[in-house]
């Protein structure tokens, strides 16, 4: 089972998708969703592995929530097939499956109380009454609602409603849970202290989690893996890390978190590192991958990757701009500059306010003359 | 309370109600008049109301009338629920369209075409395979459950349409089998909506007049065919008496309904007050 | 491994259709959903139209029924198809029927823009009343709709009577000295109708009245207009809907309406409900009276359609 091309420092077990040899839970092949002309869902292939909390991240109408639905039932893919644990999912219902799900809207039955609501599953297992009231109590105390079972939905907060909607959907103890937008109806404090406590959770009952969201925040903080998807198709896959540092085209470089992104040419690919002619000048590129010369690329540098300096650099070199200061956002922690260079175009660039300023004034203001400067492993080329 | 409406609209709402209420109250007012003539007072009396009990074919009629609005409220009830439950939930259906205009249209059907059309339905249709032998309850129950189950049908719309639909597919989800789903959660939401449309149409059977009177036959009055053969040559201060106890008897019922509509109110925000505190 | 004789075999077979058959009826009770409400409207609501459309295009004969059929054997087996529109031209020919269908659009159009006149302050009134009080308002207006259509026009009869309590208290105050006559006029229909219809109109105005967002008219206001101009330029423009839904509600049974003109009408105001009745009732012509009856749904299949149209924009939202 160990694979050979673990080039990593993690442990195998922990990155699944690396191993060749290893069995996924659900395996998504060539799936299609049209509905009508308009194709919802077009040609994806996914595996996704035991214990994983794998995010589908995108914005609306993307898809993501079709590929959720069809994954429990809900919509019958125009082609292509599911498999959970190896068993073709075309033919069977979603009160089959071995998959629950938990609701944008919770979903949560409103003629029933909290109890009747987690014990529904159950109930329809044909389960004996006191094994349901064992695991009632039991998914109570995970998600901290024990003293709420007699309640009605209508009399819960937003924050308890959605833990009810998680226990109803976990106390089945599905192979895959399917979430959708699970933290949606949240205001911001709660969603962010929630995050924290859906990892946790899926972590102690080890259930595979598969998350629809379009938060990138929440898919960074939750997931092991996530996939981008726009206009129906994956754009990229892979860990937080993978996605954030190095994405594989501009899209995914402007839709998760921000950069500033230049046209450019490769003028010289050495064995360590290339060179490109941008707007900005040489920008030497630490790189793995060989790009033909000549060809057109794009350079992404996140702005928080762009050092600031009131100083000239002792020598010119590539890696290297100035500009003027033409506007600053203060955010608290950090502030977001933006660098008006020579031919106008505008340098995001982001520095975290360790310094506390000195007689309520900051160190770098308007109209400032900048030095800007970054490391050959900081720029991210781009061919598509 | 009324700090947005204006002295005009006031007015208005105040003359309205005036006009809508005004003639019952005196309907009401008259049945207790002892003069046989009904606008000339001739001092307080009961009579009229003996006058009433003692009348076989009022007894008659209205045991008619409420047998017929009960079977045909259930009947409607029933097929109102399949046909709004067939419209909301089932997306797209062959003759989708035809089956939605004939439940739109018997909403906004003149009674008089209505009722004679299926007069003339009845007649060939006895022509043709020898039923219905006799035109009376049956063809009447008949023809009023055709109309009142477009009405429950679109209470019973209006209610799904409100209605969460992931509701249902959590429940599936949750391994509930279709039926069950029906059963455990479209069933007891839809509750309310059925029991207004049952009543509404337990209420249209018993106020219909036109269709009833073209499709009934010999000796089978309804209330309403009884009081217009009544009131068409005049004013009968008997008439006032049984339309006192018909207002009555709605007045009760639709208090009721009040009250418990009221009582619903109370709870959701006695909800909403326990959600609140939970927030904080 | 045991034997299995023939009839064992057939009972295996025939327990497998059935499962077979079970679980068809399982997956197709969505069938039977949309199947039994369909049918029953197919044939007690289409049928019966379809039945005096034929019927219109017959001749009256002394029979039972008393009319002639379409399709006909004669006897060395040749089909007739016997079609005839002398239904149809005897009613535009005569001046009594176009008369009487005119009367009815003209009354019918007069009440529904004395409901709309009286209907929209008064559903206006109600969304603009404190949540307690529109309440209130509503039930009351949905009151007289749940108590019988007859006795709320019976009730008019003795109001409008000759001897009836407007011209008793007309003369108890001094202001006629005979009465005047009011019952079995065509002031007394609209009275009825207006009276009957009223609840029909304010219900859509209100269910499109509450939809409206009411920071509109403060935006409007904090924009610098008046209220009257608000009104005329936010308000009801955007009530166009309910407008039309509302005055079709009255517009379209008001039109077929047999017993407001019957009982405060009499003999003196002809509408073609009340016509039909009469044709149908005393004169035993059916080819006549479908005829009448399919001409009025031609002249309402307009509106009926607008409504419907309106009806599934409405439920779209």
């Amino acid at each position: 089972m160990v694979g050979q091309q673990a080039t990593g420092v993690q442990d195998i077990s922990e990155t699944p998708w690396l191993d060749k040899d290893a069995d996924s839970l659900v395996r998504i092949k060539g799936i299609t969703k049209k509905f009508g002309e308009f194709t919802a869902v077009n040609n994806v292939d996914l595996d996704i592995y035991q214990g994983e909390l794998f995010c589908l991240l995108g914005g609306s109408g993307c898809g993501k929530t079709t590929l959720l639905r069809m994954l429990a039932g809900f919509e019958t893919p125009t082609s292509g097939s599911i498999l959970i644990d190896g068993i073709d999912m075309s033919e069977v219902p979603p009160y089959e499956r071995p998959t629950n799900m938990m609701f944008q809207s919770y979903a949560l039955f409103p003629h029933m109380t909290v109890e009747k609501n987690i014990a529904f599953g159950l109930k329809q297992d044909k389960l004996p009454n006191s094994e349901i009231d064992d695991r009632i109590d039991g998914i109570l105390k995970l998600v901290e609602l024990q003293d709420y079972k007699k309640r009605r939905p209508q009399q819960l907060s937003g924050g308890q409603r959605q833990r009810v909607a998680l226990a109803r959907a976990l106390v089945k103890e599905p192979k895959l849970l399917l979430l959708d937008e699970p933290l949606a109806a949240l205001d911001k404090k709660l969603r962010k202290q929630t995050q924290f406590e859906l990892a946790n959770i899926q972590e102690q009952v080890g259930i595979t989690f598969v998350v629809v969201t379009h938060d990138q925040e929440e898919a960074m903080t939750l997931s092991s893996r996530i996939a981008v998807m726009d206009k129906g198709e994956f754009v990229q896959t892979g860990t937080p890390t993978e996605i954030y540092e190095f994405p594989d085209s501009r899209f995914i470089a402007d839709f998760i978190g921000s950069a500033n992104i230049l046209d450019g040419q490769i003028v010289k690919d050495g064995t360590d590192h290339v060179r490109v002619s941008t707007e900005l000048g040489e920008i030497y590129i630490d790189h793995g991958q060989s790009i033909k010369e000549g060809s057109p690329v794009w350079v992404a540098i996140r702005p928080e990757k762009i050092h600031l300096s009131k100083n000239a650099p002792k020598k010119s070199g590539p890696n290297q701009a100035v500009g003027m200061v033409d506007d600053i956002g203060y955010l608290g922690n950090t502030s977001i500059y933006k660098i008006r260079l020579a031919d106008d175009r505008i340098i995001d660039v982001t520095a975290p306010n360790q310094i506390r300023p000195k007689n309520r004034t900051h160190l770098i203001t308007w109209e400032d003359k900048i030095y800007l400067h970054w490391d050959a492993s900081s720029a991210m080329l781009l061919n598509k | 309370m009324n700090r947005n409406r204006s002295r005009f609209l006031s007015i208005m709402l105040t003359v309205g109600l005036i006009f809508l209420y005004v003639p019952m109250i005196l309907l009401v007012i008259y049945s207790f008049n002892f003069s046989k003539l009904v606008p000339v007072w001739g001092g307080w009396s009961t009579r009229w109301y003996s006058v009433l009990f003692q009348s076989e074919d009022v007894w008659s009629a209205v045991l008619l009338s409420l047998k017929i609005a009960v079977i045909n409220a259930t009947f409607a009830t029933l097929l109102g629920t399949l046909a709004g439950l067939a419209m909301v939930r089932f997306g797209r259906f062959r003759l989708r369209t035809l089956f939605g205009s004939m439940l739109v249209a018997p909403l906004v059907m003149p009674e008089i075409i209505t009722g004679l059309s299926l007069l003339v339905f009845f007649i060939s249709l006895k022509q043709l395979i020898g039923w219905p032998t006799e035109r009376g309850f049956t063809t009447i129950t008949i023809a009023h459950i055709t109309f009142s189950l477009a009405y429950v049908a679109v209470i019973i719309q209006a209610r799904l349409t409100g209605m969460d639909q992931n509701l249902e597919e959590a429940a599936l989800d949750l391994g509930a089998k279709p039926f069950k789903v029906l059963t455990a959660i479209t069933l007891p939401r839809l509750a309310p909506g059925m029991v207004a449309g049952w009543l509404l149409a337990f209420t249209l059977s018993l106020d219909d007049l036109v269709i009833a009177s073209f499709v009934t036959g010999p000796g089978a009055n309804t209330l309403p065919i009884l009081i217009f053969s009544r009131i068409r040559l005049g004013l009968r201060p008997d008439i006032n008496a049984l339309a006192t106890i018909i207002i009555l008897f709605v007045a009760i019922c639709v208090a009721i309904a009040a009250l418990i509509m009221f009582r619903q109110q109370r709870r959701q925000e006695l909800d909403e007050a326990i959600a609140a505190r939970e927030m904080s | 491994m045991t034997v299995v004789n023939h009839s064992d075999e057939r009972a295996n077979h025939f327990s497998n259709a059935l499962l077979d058959v079970l679980r068809r009826v399982q997956s197709g009770w969505r069938t039977i959903v949309i199947l039994v409400p369909f049918a029953w409207l197919l044939i007690f609501f289409l049928a019966p139209f379809i039945v005096i459309a034929k019927i219109s295009l017959a001749e009256v004969v002394i029979a039972s029924p008393p009319f002639t059929r379409m399709i006909e054997w004669t006897d060395n087996g040749i089909m007739t198809i016997r079609i005839v529109f002398d239904n149809f031209l005897y009613i535009f020919d005569d001046d009594l029927y176009s008369r009487t269908y005119v009367n009815s659009l003209k009354v019918s159009i007069i009440s529904t823009f004395f409901c709309l006149l009286i209907g929209y302050p008064m559903a206006y009134g109600i969304i603009r009343s404190g949540p307690l009080a529109k309440k209130m308002l509503l039930f009351a207006i949905i009151l007289p709709f749940w108590t019988s259509f007859l006795l709320r026009v019976y009730a008019w009869m003795g109001l409008l009577a000759d001897q009836g309590t407007i011209n008793n208290i007309l003369i108890w105050l001094g202001i006629i000295d005979d009465p005047v006559r009011m019952l079995y006029t065509e002031f007394a229909v609209y009275i009825g109708i207006i009276y009957t219809y009223l609840p029909f109109m304010i219900l859509p105005l209100y269910a499109n009245m509450e939809k409206l967002d009411q920071t509109l008219n403060e935006a409007a206001a904090d924009l610098g207009s008046q209220p009257t101009n608000t009104f005329f330029k936010i308000t009801l423009p955007l009530t166009v809907p309910g407008i039309i839904a509302g005055s079709l509600l009255v517009f379209i049974p008001a039109t077929g309406e047999y017993i407001v003109p019957d009982l405060l009408g009499g003999g003196n105001v002809q509408m073609i409900g009340r016509l039909l009745y009469n044709e149908f009732s005393r004169n035993v012509d059916w080819p006549v009276a479908s005829a009448v009856a399919i001409v009025l749904l031609f002249l309402l299949v307009l509106p009926m359609a607008i409504y419907q149209y309106y009806q599934g924009k409405a439920a779209e939202q």
